[in-house]
């Protein structure tokens, strides 16, 4: 929704804190996903994901979720998904420039990256999105890659569940 | 008969390319480039012939990449063209209409038929442009596209990991917007660009000589002046008429009231508008860390050398005026 989504970068320090909360829970509870098995809960976790972000941020579901390092805008709202924006066709206005009504995704990416603590973040380079993970839990994967090597340890050997 | 590969044509020591724009602008000398407006024509002739006009005082043409998302010659036939007659373009690659598996392909191929720059860009979007029904691509942006061409040259490999045999030797180029908000964000963003791999930037129209000023003065703060060769776009307006259109239709185009006011009051206001072109052409190459100014002279492109000549940037007196060699930019 587009005016939850201008919300969204303007208090974008207040989800950076809420992210700050859930993220360490859903890491914490590795172990639980892990027994239940990754892929049996991609699905609930994708369909909380879609429902939340996309209200919150109309999330693209790209699969490699950036929010916390582009002021709590999502850049696949970009007509041109640029991840590394913004272009140089901003309008005056701070509007898009295919999109005359909507403001550019990456005015707000600046705007909410000035209030959170992380906001330099938006000068990393963020690599192209992988085509295949679209649509799927980017949550999900944040847990599955953090503790490096776990992912594999998951399905072939019991041993420990890594830092969360 | 053996036909000399220019992939093994010497670069020089500190060099990326083998190409003239980048030994021009390591010289330290100012440096002109130009846009061709490619024609929308299957006859080489009609690209000669603008580029002819361009040759007398650039050290490079640009080739666009179906720019404005316009149907057009594309921009590696131009190359191609070009290069056969003895000119060093710059090869343009936009992100709106190929995948990361055809851009990687044509990076090689360009290199291999001599193409020593490459400037990469998102692209404009299909919507702006003569297909608007088109299917955009976007699979990279100009950033990520930057970093992908310099992975190519300087590690030999492709975006999948896989070994190059022989990279290509490419002087890489970015575009660079001073004047569209967020301001304050727009040197940081030059910043980005650099680091993922661009060594010159070709900037929008400038038209605002104080607001490019203070991005300079952030620009030097950080040194990317020292790291990037920056090039000031610049071009002559037709008309008041024709400023006011690009103004409201162009995004990203910033035209200021005072430019408008004095092409309105001018008798002949396409002499007036080329006169301004000079007069910004003479400000900006006064501002510390610009290292010349590519033309954009769409429509009059018969004008440019004059324009040029009447500056003064290519007398002998301004080109033996910066005699540092920068070769420390990387």
């Amino acid at each position: 929704m587009y005016s939850l989504r201008l919300l969204a970068s303007k208090n974008a320090r207040l989800f950076e804190f809420a992210y700050d909360l859930f993220e360490p829970i859903v890491h914490a509870l590795a172990p639980l996903w892990r027994t239940i098995g990754y892929q049996r809960v991609e699905k609930p976790f994708s369909a909380v994901e879609r429902w939340t972000k996309g209200l919150m941020f109309d999330c693209q579901m790209c699969g490699l979720c950036i929010l916390s390092s582009t002021g709590m805008s999502c850049p696949m709202n970009c007509p041109k998904k640029i991840r590394n924006g913004p272009c140089g066709g901003v309008r005056s206005n701070g509007n898009c420039e295919i999109e005359p009504d909507m403001r550019c995704v990456w005015v707000d990416a600046w705007t909410g990256s000035r209030q959170m603590k992380g906001g330099d973040k938006l000068n990393t380079i963020q690599p192209p999105v992988d085509h295949r993970i679209q649509g799927s839990s980017a949550w999900l994967r944040h847990v599955r890659e953090m503790p490096t090597g776990a992912q594999a340890a998951g399905q072939t050997d019991a041993g420990s569940a890594g830092k969360t | 008969m053996m036909i000399p590969a220019p992939l093994l044509r010497d670069v020089p020591p500190g060099h990326s390319s083998s190409g003239r724009l980048e030994r021009a602008l390591r010289s330290g000398r100012f440096v002109v480039t130009a846009e061709l407006n490619p024609p929308d024509s299957a006859n080489p002739e009609d690209v000669y012939e603008r580029a002819k006009v361009l040759s007398e005082v650039c050290d490079s043409i640009n080739a666009t990449d179906a720019s404005g998302a316009h149907c057009h010659i594309s921009s590696m036939a131009i190359c191609a063209l070009l290069i056969r007659a003895g000119y060093n373009p710059v090869l343009q690659i936009s992100c709106r209409d190929r995948n990361r598996i055809a851009i990687q392909g044509d990076v090689l191929g360009a290199a291999a038929m001599g193409v020593s720059n490459i400037l990469c860009l998102t692209g404009d979007g299909v919507q702006t442009g003569d297909h608007p029904e088109a299917k955009p691509v976007f699979d990279l942006d100009s950033t990520s596209l930057l970093q992908a061409i310099r992975t190519m040259r300087d590690d030999g490999k492709f975006l999948s990991g896989r070994k190059i045999t022989s990279p290509p030797p490419v002087f890489l180029g970015a575009a660079a917007n001073p004047f569209a908000p967020p301001l304050d964000w727009r040197p940081l963003r030059l910043a980005k660009k650099i680091e993922a791999g661009a060594q010159f930037v070709q900037t929008q129209y400038c038209f605002d000589v104080p607001l490019l000023r203070s991005y300079m003065e952030k620009v030097r703060d950080m040194g990317l002046d020292e790291k990037c060769f920056i090039l000031v776009g610049i071009g002559p307006l037709a008309s008041a008429r024709t400023g006011r259109w690009i103004r409201s239709n162009v995004p990203g185009v910033h035209i200021p009231d005072s430019i408008l006011d004095r092409l309105e009051g001018a008798q002949d206001q396409k002499k007036e508008g080329r006169q301004i072109c000079i007069d910004l052409i003479q400000e900006v190459r006064e501002i510390e860390g610009v290292s010349g100014i590519h033309v954009m002279a769409y429509r009059q492109e018969k004008f440019v050398s004059e324009i040029i000549s009447a500056s003064g940037v290519l007398s002998y007196e301004s080109l033996v005026r910066q005699p540092a060699v920068r070769a420390a930019k990387e």
